[in-house]
């Protein structure tokens, strides 16, 4: 038996824009020759900016859109051939979505949906209790969702996923617009709920580079619709152990000035973000001694030093020397 | 703790059944959460057929005709049902995400659809009944019953009939957006107009009156005005016989287009990516 619980091969989607004029693209590529193999049981995340294509995959994936080229499997059926035999194995759940209807109570738009699944009355009402319960909203189950805020009504769509009791599960930046609190209850669910049977087989999709970090077995780097790479976490930052990795908040940074520092010697990267009328830099260094001439540089460009850390790399790190700039910088570029 | 077990699912005609009855529940359930729609849906209405008795009043027409237009505005619930809580609806399903998981679960559409048609019908059925019990009351209506189990059958045909009309422009919001809640504004007045709502279809002369009858309304009401008033056969287009035959044969193919409709147009909604679209 295959053990693949998504594979997918030379996958690509195109979109044909409409009304576009003459001088304008007619079609914009989503995705392109991706390949992925993420085995059963794996918790896999698919990290990159708004817009890298991440979405787009998920769609293909749950049946919602058909791929331009290539071919996707879940759980072991072609998506788009089969997608009457992907249906019952799989569910999604996606940040800021508003699913259900305002006049249900939390209990009665999870019920509706499980029915929309064919399990018995008995056996989802069951599992609502159960699932209402670890997420903290047990309290809240005869509460009209009209009533409910945004972070309880994401966490009833996120047990709405899970009463099903998918093979695969597909969640799609499911703590978009969560305040932390929030944010933590669902990470420690999707967790708990992973680790409980070994074939459950999660794909998150998330911006939030320190999310995927914490929660996946491996990840997948995607950008302007390619995959960049996939490994583990900790394989994919091993390749940034041999660098040197500052982090420093200066006075506002001039025009002109990061392009200078990245053109130095020994710097690998550099990336900057403006935040609350300060400057946060990070630098990829060959090694320690670069910083002396990257701080000049920055000096003599009118910067002033308020704080200097040296740290371990991290997730973002990896996108920025995949990619040549970071997350919120791909972002802007794409938008 | 484990939070979910091995499930058996149900699949074929019990899914079938269990989404219907999940899907009409918000429907009825809402009904009673909702007290508003007394007003926006009952009496609302109610004052637009008033409007159409004082007129005939006016001019002096046979009484029967305040009967015409209570049955017809009774009707018109049904119709707007269709329309703005069936096919628009779509429009707000997709906006809000719903269409999205009616598609991925394993449910067939065709079931989502038919909830969403009984729990209309059962709302809607309230609001009929209470336009044709205030205006009796009010407009001293007298009914001449001949068949009620004719008239029983014309009610279900028709509203079989009319809400696989519906399906059929469901399907299309499955493909467009905001093109096809224009195209919904299109066809409310007309067919408002064309099934004669408020006056006997015969007025029409059998030509127009043949190609309005395609909309399983203009049979009905006109049926239903057939079995219900004394005056009702001389000012009937056709006999109840063959508006029934005609009926069960718009039902069977409004059916099976919508059918048709909604497994094609759901395909091509995959492949250009409009599921999820809200752009459209």
């Amino acid at each position: 038996m295959d053990n693949s619980a998504i594979k997918t091969e030379s996958l690509g989607r195109i979109y044909k824009i409409r009304g576009a004029k003459k001088d304008e693209a007619k079609e914009r590529v989503a995705l392109l020759d991706v390949n992925l193999d993420i085995k059963r049981g794996e918790f896999f995340g698919l990290l990159g900016p708004n817009g890298a294509g991440k979405t787009t995959l998920i769609k293909i994936l749950v049946t919602l859109l058909a791929p331009t080229s290539g071919r996707a499997f879940v759980a072991g059926y072609d998506v788009a051939k089969e997608p009457q035999t992907v249906r019952p194995r799989i569910n999604m759940v996606s940040g800021g979505e508003s699913s259900g209807y305002g006049l249900l109570t939390v209990r009665e738009n999870l019920w509706m949906f499980g029915q929309f699944y064919g399990i018995d009355n008995k056996t989802t009402l069951k599992r609502i209790d159960a699932l209402l319960d670890i997420v903290g909203l047990k309290d809240r189950a005869n509460t009209k969702t009209s009533d409910l805020s945004t972070g309880l009504r994401q966490k009833m769509n996120v047990v709405r996923g899970f009463i099903t009791d998918p093979e695969v599960i597909f969640l799609d930046e499911p703590t978009l617009g969560l305040d932390v609190n929030a944010s933590r209850d669902v990470r420690n669910f999707v967790r708990h709920w992973v680790s409980e049977q070994p074939q459950r087989t999660m794909l998150l999709t998330t911006h939030y580079m320190a999310e995927a970090d914490e929660l996946c077995d491996r990840v997948a780097i995607i950008n302007a619709g390619k995959v960049l790479a996939c490994d583990s976490p900790a394989n994919l930052k091993k390749h940034l152990q041999r660098d040197v990795i500052f982090h420093l908040d200066t006075t506002p940074l001039q025009n002109g000035a990061l392009s200078v520092v990245k053109d130095l010697p020994g710097v690998r990267q550099a990336t900057h973000n403006a935040v609350d009328g300060k400057s946060e830099i990070d630098l990829i260094l060959d090694a320690d001694n670069v910083l002396g001439s990257a701080l000049s540089t920055l000096t003599a460009h009118g910067a002033h030093v308020i704080n200097l850390q040296k740290r371990e790399p991290t997730l973002e790190d990896v996108f920025v020397e995949l990619v040549g700039m970071s997350i919120t910088e791909a972002e802007k570029v794409t938008t | 703790m484990t939070i979910t077990a091995i499930t058996k699912t149900d699949s074929g005609w019990r899914l079938f059944l269990r989404t219907i009855i999940a899907r009409a529940y918000p429907r009825i359930i809402g009904q009673q959460r909702e007290k508003s729609w007394i007003f926006f849906e009952t009496f609302l209405p109610f004052i637009a057929t008033c409007g159409y008795v004082f007129v005939y009043r006016a001019m002096n027409a046979p009484e029967d005709y305040i009967g015409f237009v209570i049955v017809g505005g009774a009707m018109t619930a049904f119709w707007m049902n269709v329309m703005w809580s069936m096919s628009a609806q779509m429009y707000w399903e997709k906006e809000n995400g719903n269409l999205a998981l009616y598609i991925m679960a394993p449910n067939p559409m065709m079931a989502i659809l038919l909830g969403m048609a009984i729990g209309g019908m059962f709302a809607t059925t309230l609001r009929a009944l209470v336009i044709i019990v205030l205006g009796t009351w009010f407009f001293q209506v007298h009914f001449a019953i001949t068949s009620f189990l004719q008239l029983f059958a014309i009610f279900m045909l028709t509203m079989t009939a009319l809400y696989g009309l519906g399906m059929v422009f469901a399907s299309l919001f499955l493909l467009f957006g905001r093109d096809a809640w224009q195209v919904v504004n299109l066809f409310q007045e007309p067919v408002y107009f064309l099934s004669g709502f408020y006056f006997p279809v015969k007025s029409f002369g059998f030509a127009v009156a043949l190609i309005a009858s395609v909309l399983p309304l203009t049979l009905g009401i006109d049926a239903m005005r057939q079995l219900s008033f004394a005056s009702g056969p001389a000012l009937g287009f056709i006999s109840v016989e063959i508006e029934i035959i005609a009926l069960m044969i718009l039902a069977v193919m409004f059916i099976l287009l919508a059918k048709y409709a909604l497994s094609v147009i759901e395909r091509k909604a995959i492949e250009e990516g409009t599921l999820t679209d809200r752009r459209r």
